[in-house]
């Protein structure tokens, strides 16, 4: 994979709202001091008059946006993904879930690949916390070119949204001519028959890796790009589960309420399959380098190989 | 309104407030009753709005950051003529448009959703900045708990706005002394609360907030300010005008029965007429 090239996604949050700041007047972007880490200091730059530096105070930066958007602005909220999330689960939910506010939270350094920071900064609880809330859309991309599409889909949809960025550069693998972004449509990427691989974010790539490792090996896999994790395209799932009989989760987060729990969720009521759920087992992470604990915690292409080809068995 | 009219106006709202938790059989009258003469002051008074247009572009905005004290938002909302005060005993009933916290979804008038403490402010937080952003004079108002300033986000947002300078700002607490488990300096003390605001840039103003005198002096005080937020301190009495609730914590969170609400509405009838018969 050498020749690929590859970005992190919180590059493309930051690039993408640099991009639709001149398109979209009432955008307005929120940071409560990491605007160097999340990025939103490249629309900053841009934009200083509609960047607002909130200091290190992410709950009173929620309640702010929340406000401006009573107010007809559009605004981002940014911090890491543990404490967009984690710290601020409650001001979400009041102030802007339960209000129905349009006001969009960009995550950044979700996962373990925020790797040396360790275990306090990776949240792999993030995507559970805010599937929970009525009405939040959750959003999870798996590259350069589908996170900048997300940003401009989550600007043009009315509502509250969650989108979750990683802090690792990411494989490019939607840089195609056809590439289509619909807010709650997965993407199938590659047919098969025996298994489907269900991934979000950075799994995305590693399935498909995985998936030509299967191949040499007789196994015919599928894979699924579920990019909107709320609302999950069930159609798209249902469709491959009923095909290939057999569903592999793959995730850069806890498997409980995440991706795995959404797709289980799904079948366990409208078709039940038996189900493999590959991410975080119940625990937290580590130091180390992204690298290291992606391959550590079994979600790179050989991770997801070795549990598939046993779950197949 | 001059101050009898007002205070006229506020012994309505205060039987609006009694009469709303006696039909919800729940609910929070002291602090409500504590808050009536300036949730009076705002809406007849202060604030820039209008009943037949609720969401109006560059009304000034109020948000009800101690929200559990909606029954007194309710009430002075029905009698300025939001909604029917007859309405008012529907509150926290299934499908009221009243919740048991402020839904701005729900009911017209509202214009942020509240009731987890610490929260309101933020909110209108970014309100007075939005104007700020787009170069309008509309003002917006947040009401407080003395017990609700126990939560840090208050602090945060009060340190953004005096940064900001967001003199489009009042932030008003209601110091009644009182929160559920007792006397606010017994059970963690917010004192000196002036100090604390004016430490966060705030010009502050201290008053008797159940003297409409001194909250008019305060509010005109308050728009005369420029450059930085205001926070108007309050002394108020909880469950003011109520014989039996009348600094009494046990009336934080407790509706009367029908044999205290006769009482109750008995007091307030008889201040009614003190104050020279309705208006």
């Amino acid at each position: 994979m050498a020749d690929v090239k590859k970005i992190a996604t919180r590059e493309s949050y930051g690039n993408a709202l640099a991009e639709c700041g001149a398109d979209f007047p009432n955008l307005v972007v929120l940071d409560a001091d990491l605007a160097g880490a999340t990025k939103t200091g490249v629309f900053q730059k841009a934009f200083p008059d509609r960047h607002i530096d909130c200091g290190i105070a992410e709950c009173n930066m929620t309640g702010i946006a929340a406000g401006l958007a009573t107010c007809g602005k559009v605004p981002f909220i940014s911090s890491f993904a543990m404490f967009a999330a984690g710290r601020n689960f409650e001001q979400v939910r009041n102030s802007i879930g339960y209000p129905r506010l349009n006001v969009k939270i960009g995550a950044t350094h979700a996962g373990i690949t925020v790797g040396e920071d360790g275990a306090t900064h990776q949240c792999n609880e993030d995507v559970a916390l805010m599937r929970t809330i009525p009405g939040m859309t959750v959003i999870v991309p798996s590259d350069d070119v589908e996170a900048k599409a997300a940003v401009r889909a989550a600007i043009e949809m009315e509502g509250p949204v969650y989108l979750r960025f990683g802090r690792a550069a990411v494989p490019v693998i939607n840089d195609k001519p056809d590439y289509k972004f619909e807010i709650g449509k997965g993407v199938l990427l590659r047919e098969g028959t025996d298994v489907t691989i269900v991934a979000s974010g950075i799994t995305v790539s590693s399935a498909l890796d995985a998936a030509e490792m299967l191949a040499a090996d007789g196994i015919s896999a599928e894979v699924i790009n579920i990019h909107t994790i709320k609302p999950l395209d069930e159609e798209l799932v249902l469709a491959s589960a009923k095909k290939t009989g057999k569903v592999v989760t793959a995730e850069e987060h806890t498997v409980i309420g995440g991706l795995g729990s959404a797709v289980c969720d799904c079948l366990s009521e409208k078709h039940p399959t038996p189900v493999l759920r590959i991410g975080m087992q119940d625990v937290f992470g580590e130091s180390g380098s992204a690298n290291a604990l992606v391959e550590k915690y079994g979600l790179d292409g050989k991770g997801i190989y070795e549990k598939v080809k046993t779950f197949v068995k | 309104m001059n101050k009898s009219e007002l205070q006229k106006t506020a012994n309505e709202v205060r039987k609006g407030i009694v009469t709303a938790v006696h039909g919800a059989k729940a609910g929070h009258p002291g602090g409500s009753l504590s808050a009536a003469d300036i949730f009076t002051y705002l809406y007849f008074e202060e604030m820039n709005i209008d009943p037949k247009d609720p969401k109006k572009a560059d009304r000034d905005r109020f948000v009800l950051s101690k929200g559990h004290t909606a029954p007194g938002l309710y009430s002075v909302l029905a009698n300025r003529g939001y909604f029917p005060v007859e309405d008012l005993p529907t509150l926290r009933h299934l499908g009221s448009y009243l919740q048991g916290h402020p839904c701005m979804q729900e009911t017209p008038g509202v214009d942020m959703s509240s009731g987890s403490l610490g929260q309101g402010i933020s909110a209108a937080v970014g309100m007075a900045l939005a104007a700020k952003m787009d170069g309008k004079d509309y003002r917006t108002y947040t009401l407080l708990g003395d017990g609700e300033i126990q939560e840090g986000q208050v602090w945060e947002a009060s340190m953004f706005a005096g940064h900001r300078k967001l003199d489009n700002l009042v932030v008003i607490v209601d110091n009644n002394g009182l929160q559920i488990d007792g006397k606010i300096d017994d059970v963690c003390s917010p004192y000196p609360i002036d100090k604390k605001f004016e430490a966060f840039n705030f010009h502050v103003i201290n008053i008797d907030g159940n003297d409409f005198d001194q909250i008019d002096a305060a509010f005109k005080e308050a728009k005369a300010t420029k450059g930085q937020p205001t926070a108007i301190i309050c002394k108020t009495v909880k469950g003011k005008g109520v014989s039996f609730m009348e600094n009494n914590a046990g009336w934080h969170g407790k509706a009367p029965n029908d044999d205290e609400y006769a009482t109750a509405m008995a007091d307030l009838a008889k201040i009614g007429e003190e104050l020279g018969g309705a208006n």
